[in-house]
């Protein structure tokens, strides 16, 4: 048994301590919106916040999460910057197949909350580990430009 | 009594409705065939079910036709014959169908269709299948005409009401107004008498001129559910009590179960129980984690079988051996093919080779057998063939498979197959209560149905400046051959020689060969781009070369042999026009061309690139121009070329599928590269304004990435790259060209 | 005439320096020469055995013992080929002048040691014979195993002949002249291999003299950490100095507190031989990670201890080519550190492949495994290991876990792997290193 705080609520689940965060997530609390995509933290469809921070949920055992805050895309929007990155997502018709976008929104979230107005860099540093194999990265760029503009 | 009426009294089945899904979704009945998406904000979140009965029983509802319903409230539903895998095909369809229904757009939403090869049959494909960008121009006209009966029988409705003539109303966002009397009364109260009506065999259509939806850049309707995890693919599916299994196939291609010690795996938490069919293993656990981790426990030992000898490279001998010794299809042939081989003659021989789909969503069908049916989750391009294979493994009748579909992370072509609900359901008969099989990563890309492997033999001549005789031998599997089995006789495959027999150049002398050669244990099938992305490569980049032994500037040398299609001449001009065509660019910097006639879309584009000393490429911007015809969706259009391009680049700098011992040896995205958002240039589209039929887009940006990209590495080094993915040992000098 | 002299002269000089050198060589300390203290026959040693196994053991079935000290040698890492059987043979040990082939060692009787008799075996051990009497390379670390007692040798056969016979044809060696002359092996060996039994040293404790006999008779820890002479004997003069073997470098496990490991705890020393991790000291891939997963890690607590007082004993050796790492992180912001002009190429494979595991600041983000910061691999000016383990990755396996780290060899370029290793010794570690696309290439080859 493994008590995690996810989305602002206590959760227990049972699970072994070497279980990735991922698939306690997805199978266990059902919270589907965070995706496999590699498992081996090479594309970032799995990441989520843990103490607004952004992880790469598929190789992060749960042992080390006991007290630490985990938001999922799911709750994402009710930070500042992730209502902002989810509407420029919309505005500028980022979205193709879908699959890759919980990671790329949570880590854009991240990025924003830590740094309000990014530059190209910034924005290489932060979502390069994120592949999208629908090739939206064009709009990603410029949807994180437009949220960082939003008031 | 409606199309639709007939079908859900054909598919009637009076079990309850009234159990609900673990995410609190109503449950699935044999009788709701028909999946009604949620309304979320505007959007849908797809992958649940309300009974056919509620969401338009007899009496409750309006459904002329098998696409479209309206309900007393005047909520539209519009039932979507081709699924959405990110190509925008919900909302294009969508779109067309309320322009001529002139439905109120707030008030539209999507379901997917069920299988139904009568109801819903794409008629390019002969079947219920999604696929060859051809969703717009199959459904193009009957997607009209099932609006504008819609909107026709709504008309007479009101118009009797009101004992008006017809034609003296006028329709507008969802209501029948009669502008004489100031009437207006919307859709949804008109639905019982409406129902009644019998729709028009040959509604008049609107004309361009009188659209309110196509051509303007319309939000999609699936985005919302797609930013807030909402949306549901088929991998997230979890009908109550549901288990979790991952499988292995035996690394070596066909290769199949020897021996399985399980000893280890049961001491791994979560663990339930092993599944070894002849080919497979597979784990069931409480969660993804034991399985994967009771698949990594067995001890398997595998036999082998007949492949294990294989690799790509005596693959890519095979195809030489044929391509030199046999003859094939002759695709084209007009004039003296004698002249492409005269003795100056240029000649080349090029070659692509294995690629991956590598979907973003692995691949996987959650499966529930019981006494009474099965019902399977998943998000396929052919829900009508994922039915069948259910039915064949389980020995059910066709009306007791339940098939939910599921927004797709990804098809590019993987799944227009069918393997894994069969290896899924196979599986899951093993099995008490739901299970979800799930593909790790890795078993995903070494048990794939691979992009094929080509070899293209070329002779040309050159005649004032212009092509004058050209022949082209290419050599690989036919996907077709297998997919449609009888549909490719002797090499007539039409997909392989796509855009090859068909080029638009006009050359008098023109000789085309397609020779079937399939790999030994490789299974080949179709990738985004299907033959033309393997096609226009080829050509394309041959086509430079003889710009440049013509002394001609390639651009040119391309116009002055487009005078027969005038559509891609105007969209070069543009394209090399707004790329900067010819204007002076820095040291190791070069531009190239393409240009294609691919899908009913007329697209050129320029690729400009930067290459350094170590061979290494810095892609820096590219530009394309298309002619598609009638823009349903000009920006879905322009976000599929942007997207569509970077699959075709990342394809052409890293794709490859190494064979080796009958093993794949790449697994996963660290060997199987994708381009990442620091190496995107800017990417800009412009389209063609055109009143002309639409054309296909899905796949026309993977076709247009390969060739302009090659060219400009050209104009950059001076070194020609006949085969892929890009070699940078060569650009580099390490390596002869 | 005059010439003639000069002649003489010269060639009696060149003669002379060939032959001292010669000396110098042959006459080296042997291993445990740097403890000083006289020994005794392990026979008239008064403490406690340190040869067998550990007291937990001591009741265990000759077969379990004879694993646990199979185990304790690391005979399987060297005669099991990659991804081959355990014991069968194959791997290829790839050298300047040809290749050789580590053979069978299963109980099979035409492929394998199934027809070998005891005193063949102790030959091999012991003397670097074959059981035709024919000597073995020197790959075949029997000038370590010479000191291990005839008791654990024969427990080590007993073991391997209690495994299944695996019939695998051993593959022909392929070394050029004159490396092929295997007679000139049995020179090499009555020059290096004392054929000596281990003699403990009475006037240390037995915990060190445990600890000499497991490093010294069975885990051959100097065949990697210790440098070779031109003769490529050990140069124990430096001992466990530091050495490049298969393409990988040992580091310099000496008691030196800025270059070895003299400033780690013994509480880090033993968790990183036990596991292949201490926290701040970095984790262990390649062959020392082999090592733990195969080797060390089955070791029970008191042996591991046992190694450390040993290690620890070891003489201080300055290896300044090598400096001290760095041990505060690197900042977290992108921008800071290493400027982004400076390589953006490493930069931008970091960001993409690396930073989701390592962090900017070089902090494991997902497990303290992930950690570069401290570690010896980001702070050797060859970025040597830092190459070999972004090409062929890490799959470590030990009861206690796994840490996995994807081979990226196949797809990046030597070019790209260049890069990203130079930046991350620049940002990480003590001096950012410079390797080449050659050197690169050169490394693959190496350790392939
Ligand atoms: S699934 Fe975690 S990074 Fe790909
Ligand atoms: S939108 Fe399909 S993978 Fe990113």
């Amino acid at each position: 048994m493994a008590s995690l705080n996810v989305n602002g609520q206590v959760r227990t689940v049972d699970a072994p301590p070497d279980m990735p965060l991922l698939w306690v997530l997805r199978d266990l609390l059902k919270l589907t919106g965070t995706k496999f995509g590699c498992g081996i933290a090479q594309c970032g469809a799995c990441t989520v916040h843990v103490d607004g921070a952004p992880i790469r949920s598929c190789l992060m055992p749960i042992s080390a999460l006991e007290g630490r805050q985990i938001t999922t895309i799911e709750a994402v929007g009710t930070t500042p910057a992730g209502r902002k990155v989810q509407q420029a997502w919309l505005d500028l018709e980022v979205i193709q197949c879908g699959y890759c976008q919980s990671g790329q929104i949570m880590s854009a979230a991240a990025l924003l909350a830590g740094n309000p107005n990014p530059d190209d860099a910034d924005i290489n540093a932060a979502m390069a580990g994120n592949i999208c194999r629908c090739g939206t990265y064009v709009r990603i760029r410029e949807a994180i430009k437009s949220a960082a503009k939003a008031v | 009594m409606s199309i639709f009426d007939k079908l859900a009294a054909a598919q009637a089945d009076e079990t309850p409705a009234d159990e609900t899904e673990a995410d609190g979704a109503p449950r699935p009945t044999r009788r709701a065939l028909l999946q009604v998406g949620a309304v979320l904000g505007g959007g849908l979140a797809v992958g649940f079910l309300v009974p056919v009965g509620k969401a338009a029983g007899p009496g409750t509802g309006f459904a002329p036709n098998a696409f479209i319903r309206i309900d007393p409230a005047g909520k539209v539903t519009l039932i979507m014959p081709q699924v959405e895998m990110g190509q925008g095909i919900y909302t294009s369809i969508s779109m067309i169908l309320a322009e001529e229904l002139d439905a109120d757009w707030a008030q539209v939403s999507v379901d997917h269709a069920p299988p139904n090869e009568a109801l819903y049959a794409n008629s390019m494909l002969g079947m219920q299948a999604t696929g060859n960008s051809n969703s717009i121009r199959a459904f193009w006209t009957p997607l009209r005409k099932a609006g504008a009966a819609a909107r026709a029988l709504l008309v007479q409705a009101a118009a009797s009401g009101w004992s008006v003539d017809p034609a003296s109303c006028r329709t507008e966002s969802g209501q029948v107004i009669h502008d004489a009397s100031g009437r207006r009364i919307a859709y949804g109260a008109l639905t019982g008498r409406a129902a009644a009506l019998k729709p028009p065999t040959d509604p008049p259509l609107k004309t361009p001129a009188a659209f309110r939806l196509i051509g303007k850049p319309i939000k999609r309707l699936d985005t919302p559910a797609k930013t807030d995890g909402s949306a549901k693919y088929g991998i997230d599916a979890l009908p109550d009590g549901v288990k979790f299994a991952t499988l292995a196939h035996c690394p070596v291609l066909g290769g199949k179960v020897a021996h399985v010690d399980d000893s280890q795996a049961k001491a791994v938490p979560g663990f339930r129980q092993v599944v070894v069919l002849d080919n497979i293993v597979a784990v069931v656990g409480d969660h993804m984690w034991a399985a994967i981790q009771g698949l990594r426990a067995l001890d398997i030992t595998w036999d082998e079988g007949a492949n294990a000898n294989v690799t790509s490279a005596m693959v890519m001998e095979r195809l030489k051996a044929a391509s030199n010794s046999r003859t094939g299809y002759v695709a084209k042939s007009v004039g003296d093919v004698g002249k492409a081989l005269a003795s100056d003659a240029t000649q080349a021989v090029y070659q692509v080779p294995f690629l991956a789909h590598a979907t973003m969503e692995p691949l996987n069908c959650t499966v529930h057998i019981t006494p009474a049916g099965c019902e399977i989750w998943t998000g396929t391009q052919v829900i009508g063939r994922a039915q069948k294979t259910v039915a064949d493994v389980t020995g059910l009748p066709l009306d007791k498979v339940i098939v939910h579909q599921h927004l797709i992370g990804g098809g590019f072509g993987r799944r227009l197959e069918y393997d894994m609900v069969t290896d899924a359901v196979r599986i899951a008969q093993h099995v008490d209560g739901p299970v979800k099989v799930v593909w790790t990563r890795e078993e995903d890309m070494q048990h794939d149905v691979y992009r094929p492997s080509w070899y293209d033999r070329f002779s040309a001549t050159l005649k004032d400046g212009k092509i004058d005789g050209w022949k082209h031998v290419l050599t690989g599997s036919s996907v077709v051959a297998r997919w449609l089995p009888g549909a490719a006789p002797n090499g007539k495959d039409f997909d392989a020689y796509d855009s090859a027999a068909d080029m638009p150049y006009d050359i008098p002398n023109k000789h085309v060969e397609f020779i079937p050669e399939e790999p030994p244990g490789v299974v080949t099938g179709f990738w985004r781009g299907v033959g033309p992305a393997h096609n226009v490569f080829v050509i394309e980049s041959f086509i430079d070369e003889l710009a440049h032994k013509a002394g001609k500037d390639p651009v040119d040398f391309r116009l002055s042999m487009l005078g027969k299609t005038p559509r891609l001449q105007a969209a070069l001009k543009l394209a090399a026009d707004k790329a900067g065509w010819g204007s002076p660019l820095p040291a190791n910097c070069g531009r190239g061309v393409a240009v294609q006639p691919t899908f009913g879309s007329w697209i050129a584009t320029v690729a400009e690139v930067e290459v350094d000393a170590e061979g290494e490429v810095k892609l820096r911007r590219m530009t394309c121009a298309v002619d598609t015809g009638i823009a349903v969706n000009p920006d879905t259009i322009v976000a599929q070329l942007q997207g569509g391009l970077i699959f075709g680049l990342t394809a052409a700098l890293y794709g490859k599928v190494d064979i080796e011992g009958g093993r794949v040896q790449q697994s996963n995205f660290h060997d199987y590269r994708m381009l990442r958002i620091d190496q995107i240039p800017p990417i800009d589209v412009h389209v063609i304004p055109s009143g002309e039929a639409p054309g296909g887009i899905g796949e026309t940006g993977a076709v247009a990435a390969f060739a302009p990209l090659a060219n400009a590495i050209f104009a950059a080094t001076g070194k020609r790259l006949r085969s892929l993915p890009v070699d940078r040992d060569i650009l580099a000098g390490r390596k002869p060209a | 005439m005059k010439i003639g002299r000069i002649l003489l002269i010269a060639v009696a000089v060149v003669a002379v320096i060939a032959l001292g050198l010669f000396a110098w060589i042959v006459t080296g300390p042997k291993p445990m020469d740097f403890a000083g203290g006289g020994t005794v026959d392990l026979a008239a040693y008064k403490g406690p055995s340190p040869t067998g196994v550990p007291a937990d053991f001591a009741s265990a079935d000759p077969i379990a013992r004879g694993k646990y000290l199979t185990q304790a040698a690391d005979c399987q890492a060297c005669h099991t080929a990659k991804g081959g059987v355990p014991f069968a043979g194959g791997l290829a040990f790839n050298l300047p002048f040809g290749t050789i082939w580590s053979p069978n060692i299963t109980p099979d009787k035409d492929t394998g040691i199934g027809t070998w008799s005891d005193a063949a075996f102790l030959g091999a051990l012991h003397k670097g014979v074959d059981d035709e009497g024919k000597p073995l390379y020197p790959a075949m670390p029997y000038a370590a195993f010479t000191y291990m007692s005839d008791a654990d040798a024969l427990a080590i056969k007993a073991y391997l002949f209690s495994l299944k016979p695996v019939h695998r044809e051993n593959k022909d060696n392929t070394l050029t002249f004159p490396f092929n002359q295997r007679w000139a092996m049995s020179i090499w060996a009555r020059l290096f291999d004392p054929d000596k039994r281990f003699a403990p040293q009475p006037d240390r404790s037995p915990e060190w003299n445990r600890g000499a006999y497991l490093a010294e008779a069975m885990a051959h820890c100097g065949d990697c950490h210790t440098p070779r002479s031109l003769a490529q004997s050990l140069d124990n003069r430096r001992k466990y100095a530091g050495a490049v073997a298969a393409g990988w470098r040992a580091y310099n496990t000496t008691a030196d507190r800025q270059y070895g490991v003299g400033a780690w705890s013994d509480a880090e020393l033993a968790q990183y031989l036990a596991t292949g991790h201490a926290d701040g000291r970095g984790t262990a891939a390649g062959p020392m990670g082999e090592a733990v997963d195969l080797s060390l890690s089955h070791l029970t607590a008191s042996d591991i201890k046992a190694l450390v007082a040993y290690v620890r004993s070891v003489p201080a050796v300055a290896t300044p080519d090598q400096p001290a790492p760095v041990t505060h992180p690197a900042p977290a912001s992108p921008k800071l550190g290493v400027a982004d002009a400076a390589n953006p190429r490493g930069k931008q494979i970091f960001e993409g492949a690396c930073a989701s595991c390592h962090s900017w600041t070089g902090q494991g983000s997902l497990t303290p495994w992930a950690t570069l910061t401290g570690g010896r691999a980001v702070n050797d000016p060859t970025a040597t290991n830092v190459a070999q383990v972004v090409i062929a990755g890490a799959n470590r396996h030990i009861a206690s876990g796994f840490s996995f780290m994807p081979a990226f060899g196949r797809a990046y370029s030597d070019d790209e792997i260049a890069a990203v290793a130079n930046y991350v010794t620049a940002r990480f570690g003590a001096q950012g290193s410079s390797v080449t696309t050659k050197q690169v290439a050169a490394l693959r080859k190496a350790a392939s």
